[in-house]
């Protein structure tokens, strides 16, 4: 039996709510991104983008963003098709198994982006 | 509202609130197998947009192996680019890119359904073929711009 108790937010109306305000920053980051490569960039102005504070937070922003996103959209996918109905207790071992390697990804890109960020 | 024809009848019948809590009913009787259905135009951008949500979320390791090269220092900003110069290199990040585009566009249409626009059964078959249109646009042009 799937239940919530691997879900984000632990309750469906607030992972609904959380999935939609992540996409719209992450959309806002992407394309600020895509417009700042888009005519070509050099390491100067590219590394001054990403020393500038309100990028940093920005960049936070958005890892935190991908953070919840991501595991509320691997939830999804995962509770929908590796379960008990359709897999027997495999799907159930499988869907642990696939959450905690998603939870661990997650993990180490959070890390990494503050790596980059403060690191470099 | 979020692959409705998918959650209701298909796999993750919506369970009652329980304390707050979303819990599936296991006892539920399902008589549709996704296997033996001929998937209309939504349920394809629908899975799509799923798919390219996983193809992202692992891509996402590429995006930042490049962020992080590319701010390290001059040398290694240069070495990118060298890279990019690579047909194959070009095409995982077209790829990755391509994911990227999808998976807005369609989540936009999602966030367009929540304010109650294109419920409809002809709203969403429209919905989902401007998805469609408009992302084969975008990952044409991203195309242009990496080659």
């Amino acid at each position: 039996m799937v239940t919530a108790v691997t879900s984000f937010g632990r309750s469906g109306v607030s992972d609904w709510l959380l999935q939609r305000v992540s996409a719209v920053i992450l959309l806002a980051y992407f394309t600020v991104i895509g417009f700042s490569i888009a005519g070509g960039v050099d390491y100067v102005e590219w590394k001054a983008l990403f020393e500038q504070t309100w990028m940093r937070i920005f960049s936070m922003l958005a890892i935190f963003s991908l953070a919840a996103h991501a595991w509320i959209g691997m939830w999804a996918v995962f509770t929908d098709y590796l379960t008990e109905r359709l897999l027997g207790t495999t799907g159930n071992v499988l869907r642990l198994g696939c959450q905690i390697g998603t939870s661990l990804l997650i993990f180490v890109y959070v890390i990494w982006a503050i790596q980059i960020l403060w690191g470099n | 509202m979020r692959s409705q024809w998918l959650d209701s009848a298909l796999l993750t019948a919506p369970g009652r609130h329980k304390n707050g809590n979303y819990i599936v009913k296991d006892n539920r009787p399902v008589n549709l197998d996704i296997g033996t259905m001929r998937l209309p135009l939504t349920a394809w951008a629908s899975i799509t947009h799923r798919a390219s949500g996983v193809f992202i979320f692992i891509g996402m390791a590429v995006l930042l192996w490049v962020l992080d090269a590319s701010l390290r220092s001059p040398e290694s900003f240069a070495s990118v680019v060298d890279w990019l110069s690579g047909g194959l290199f070009k095409f995982v990040l077209w790829a990755i890119l391509s994911g990227l585009i999808y998976h807005s566009v369609a989540g936009v249409k999602h966030l367009v359904a929540d304010f109650g626009i294109g419920e409809s059964l002809e709203g969403g078959i429209l919905a989902a073929r401007l998805v469609i249109a408009v992302s084969a646009v975008l990952i044409v042009l991203a195309g242009l711009w990496i080659w």
